[in-house]
C-alpha cells in the first residue's frame, strides 16, 4: 500500500478563554465560546498522491510546523480535516525522547516502540538500524557520550527503519555530515522510488529542488502557492523581497521554452533589454559554443532618481544550482546619483567556458548588495541561452576548465 | 474508553520498555540504584519508629512483639508510598513530557500507566523489603497476606483517578501543582499511619470518615500486622468512589486531550 494525504480546508486557531474555568466549561458545554481566537492557519488544502515528495517552504512563522504537526495528529485541527491512508513515520525533531544514560541500542528499542512495533518486529530491524547508523562501537554506549551528528545518525536510521507509507522530515537531516546527508538523501529517494509519500519541510532551497516533484509556499498561515520546485523556490525568494518593499509586486510567467520568469520589484529601475552576443561580431546569440568570446549586454531604464544602483547576474543550470554570480557591488562599480529618464548599458565580456548544457540568467537592479533592500527590479530567468561542444575536446559537468593530461611512464624498480 | 484501552494494548511494548528503561536509568549511574526507592521510605519508617516508638507503642493492644509500632508504621507506609508516588507523578506528568507529547504521537493514556506499572515495582520491591524486617523482628503475618493485591488494585485506582484528574488539570492551572503537594502532607497527618485512630478524641473521630484513605491504609495494617482480612464493607464504599473518580477522570482527560497539547 502507498501512501495518500488529502488536506481539506485545514485550520488551527489558539483560543483564549479569558479564565481557564470558561476553558473548561466548553469541554462539557459545547455553547461556551472563546474570547479570542488566533488563527495560525488557516483553509489549507492540498493533496499528496502516491510516490509523490513535496517540499514545504515559508518563512519562520509561516505556519509549516504548526501543518506538520496536524498531519502526524500531536495536534488537532480546529477546523478542517486530514485524510491519510498508511502508515506515517515523521522526524519532526531528531532524538526526541532519546534517554541519555542508555546506550544508543537500548534508545533505539525505546523509540522504535515509541513508534508502536513490537518487540519481534524490533528486533528484526536492529541488524539494520545498527548497520546504517554506522556509529560502530558506539552503538552500545551511552548516548550521553555521543556527538549530535551521531545522535542524529541513530534516530534518523531508526525513523526510517520500518517503511512508511508517508514520511514527514522537519528540516532534521541539517545536522549530518554531508556523508550522511546523501545518505539519507539516497534512502529518502529509494523510499519515494518504492511509492512512499514525502512531505519535507525545509530552508534549504537546493533540497527542495533535488528532492521533490512539487512544493508549497506557505505565508501568514496560508497556502500562497502550490506548484513546480523552481516556480515556487523563485516566488519565494521574490516573496522576501517584498517584506522589506512594501509596494512591490510579484509576476510569474512560465515561457516557451519550459523556464519560469519571476519579475519583482518597485520599478525604480527597470531592465529594458538583457541580451547575449558574440564579443567579436556583436550578434545575438541564443546558442553559445564552449570555449567562445560572449559578452552580456544589459540596458537599464532609470524612472526615478537613485541614490545608488547595483547590477546583479546569476547564472543558472536547469536544476536551478547557481553556477556563477556576482554583482557590481563586490566589483566596486556602484553607480552613484543616477538621474531619471536615464538609460545606462552594462556590458560584462567573458569566455564562455560553461558546460553543454542549458543556463539561464536572472538579473537583478538593486540599491546594495543583497536583494532585500531597495529591490527595483529582480527578474529570475530572464535570458536563457544554450552552450553546445563544438570545437573542444568532449568533457563533461558545467564547468570547462581547458585541461590536459600530461602522462609518463615510470618502470618499476 | 474501548479505544484507550486497545491503543495502549498496541503500545504495551513501549509501556513495558518504558518501566524497564525508568528502572535502568535509576541503576546506571548510582551505586546503590533502585535501592533508593526503597531506603527513602525505610529512613522515614526508622525515623518516626525511634522519635514516636517510646509515646506510641503503648497504644498497640493485643499484639506482644515489641517491635509491634515499627511493623504498624511499615504497614502504613507501604500503602501510603504507592498512593502517594501515583499521585504525584501523575500530577506533573503531562507537563514533564510536554516535548514528547508534542513531537510525537503515541496514546496519552501510556503515560500513566507506565507510572502506575513503575509505581508498582517499586512497591513490589518495598514490600519485598519490609518482609525481610518483619522476618528479622520475629513476625511473620498471616495467609491473609494473599489480600494484598486487592488492597492494592483499591489503592492504584483511587490514587490513578486523583492524580489523573489533578494532572489534566495541572497543564491548565499550574497552582495545582503548587497546591497539591501541601494537600497531601495535610492528608498524611489525617491518615493513622504514624499514629493510632484511637489516640484520637471521640468527638473529632467521625471526622476521619470523610478521608477515603482510611480504610485502605488500614487494610493494609490489618492485614500486615493483626492477621486479619480488610474491612470490606468499608472497602467496597472506597473502591465504588475509586471507580467514580477514575472514571471522571479519563472523561476528562478525553476531553482536554486536544487542547493539552497546545497549553505544553
Amino acid at each position: 500500500m502507498s501512501g495518500e494525504l488529502h488536506v481539506q480546508n485545514l485550520g488551527k486557531s489558539y483560543r483564549q478563554w479569558g479564565s481557564e474555568w470558561r476553558r473548561m466549561a466548553s469541554w462539557f458545554l459545547p455553547f461556551i465560546a472563546p474570547r479570542e481566537e488566533h488563527w495560525v492557519l488557516k483553509n489549507v488544502s492540498f493533496s499528496i498522491g502516491p510516490g509523490e515528495a513535496i517540499g514545504v517552504v515559508g518563512q519562520n512563522g509561516a505556519g509549516k510546523s504548526t501543518l506538520l504537526k496536524l498531519i502526524t495528529g500531536t495536534t488537532s485541527p480546529t477546523q478542517g480535516q486530514v485524510q491519510l491512508r498508511g502508515r506515517v513515520a515523521a522526524i519532526l525533531e531528531l532524538g526526541m525522547g532519546f534517554s541519555p544514560d542508555l546506550t544508543g541500542r537500548q534508545n533505539a528499542y525505546h523509540s522504535a516502540g515509541l513508534m508502536g512495533y513490537s518487540q519481534s518486529e524490533i528486533e528484526r530491524a536492529m541488524p539494520e538500524i545498527e548497520a546504517f547508523a554506522e556509529v560502530g562501537e558506539y552503538f552500545d554506549q551511552p548516548v550521553r557520550t555521543y556527538s549530535s551528528g551521531m545522535q542524529m545518525r541513530v534516530a534518523f536510521s531508526v525513523a526510517t527503519a520500518f517503511k512508511p507509507d508517508l514520511l514527514i522530515v522537519d528540516e532534521a537531516l541539517s545536522v549530518g555530515d554531508s556523508y550522511f546527508q546523501h545518505k539519507s538523501f539516497d534512502r529518502m529517494r529509494q523510499f519515494r522510488e518504492e511509492g512512499v509519500s514525502i512531505m519535507l519541510v525545509t530552508h534549504s532551497m537546493g533540497d527542495i529542488r533535488t528532492l521533490c516533484d512539487r512544493a508549497i509556499l506557505l505565508d501568514k498561515g496560508r497556502v500562497l502557492k502550490d506548484g513546480q520546485p523552481d516556480e515556487v523556490v523563485d516566488y519565494y525568494n521574490a516573496l522576501i523581497a517584498e517584506k522589506e518593499n512594501a509596494n512591490l509586486n510579484v509576476e510569474q510567467r512560465r515561457e516557451k521554452n519550459g523556464w519560469l520568469l519571476t519579475k519583482s520589484g518597485t520599478g525604480e529601475a527597470r531592465v529594458k533589454k538583457l541580451q547575449l552576443l558574440d564579443a567579436v561580431s556583436g550578434d545575438e546569440l541564443a546558442v553559445a559554443q564552449v570555449g567562445q568570446a560572449v559578452e552580456l549586454r544589459l540596458e537599464a531604464s532609470i524612472h526615478a532618481d537613485i541614490p545608488q544602483l547595483v547590477l546583479g547576474y546569476m547564472v543558472r543550470d536547469k536544476q536551478g544550482h547557481v553556477i556563477w554570480g556576482t554583482n557590481t557591488w563586490h566589483t566596486r562599480q556602484v553607480q552613484r546619483d543616477v538621474k531619471s529618464g536615464e538609460i545606462l548599458v552594462f556590458r560584462l565580456p567573458f569566455f564562455c567556458t560553461l558546460g553543454p548544457g542549458s543556463y539561464s540568467v536572472s538579473a537583478a537592479l538593486t540599491s546594495s548588495d543583497t536583494h532585500l533592500v531597495g529591490n527595483y527590479e529582480w527578474v529570475d530567468n530572464l535570458l536563457v541561452f544554450d552552450v553546445i561542444n563544438v570545437n573542444q575536446d568532449f568533457f563533461i559537468g558545467s564547468n570547462w576548465l581547458d585541461a590536459y593530461f600530461s602522462i609518463s611512464t615510470v618502470s618499476p624498480r | 474508553m474501548f479505544g484507550m484501552l486497545s491503543a495502549a494494548w498496541r503500545y504495551r511494548f513501549f509501556i513495558f520498555s518504558s518501566i524497564k528503561t525508568e528502572l535502568q536509568t535509576k541503576f546506571i549511574r548510582s551505586k546503590l540504584g533502585g535501592l533508593w526507592m526503597i531506603l527513602h521510605p525505610l529512613s522515614q519508617v526508622l525515623i518516626f519508629a525511634f522519635v514516636l516508638s517510646a509515646v506510641l507503642s503503648a497504644k498497640l493492644p493485643g499484639i506482644d512483639n515489641q517491635y509491634a509500632y515499627a511493623i504498624y508504621l511499615m504497614s502504613g507506609t507501604l500503602g501510603w508510598s504507592l498512593f502517594a508516588e501515583i499521585v504525584n507523578r501523575c500530577l506533573t506528568l503531562f507537563i514533564d513530557n510536554g516535548n514528547l507529547l508534542k513531537k510525537l504521537v503515541f496514546p496519552k493514556i501510556a503515560l500513566p500507566l507506565i507510572v502506575t506499572g513503575s509505581a508498582l515495582v517499586n512497591n513490589t520491591l518495598l514490600f519485598v523489603a519490609i518482609l525481610a524486617i518483619f522476618g528479622a523482628l520475629g513476625h511473620m503475618p498471616g495467609v491473609e497476606v494473599f489480600w494484598l493485591p486487592v488492597l492494592m488494585v483499591v489503592n492504584i485506582a483511587l490514587a490513578l483517578g486523583l492524580g489523573l484528574a489533578l494532572g489534566v488539570l495541572n497543564v491548565f492551572m499550574r497552582d495545582i501543582g503548587q497546591v497539591v503537594p501541601v494537600i497531601m502532607q495535610f492528608l498524611f497527618w489525617f491518615t493513622p499511619i504514624v499514629y493510632m485512630a484511637n489516640i484520637i478524641p471521640e468527638e473529632y473521630r467521625s471526622w476521619l470518615e470523610f478521608n477515603p484513605l482510611i480504610p485502605i491504609i488500614t487494610g493494609y495494617q490489618n492485614i500486615l500486622l493483626y492477621n486479619h482480612a480488610p474491612d470490606w464493607a468499608g472497602l467496597g464504599v472506597i473502591a465504588l468512589i475509586a471507580m467514580i473518580l477514575l472514571a471522571f477522570a479519563l472523561l476528562l482527560f478525553r476531553k482536554a486531550s486536544p487542547e493539552m497539547v497546545d497549553q505544553l
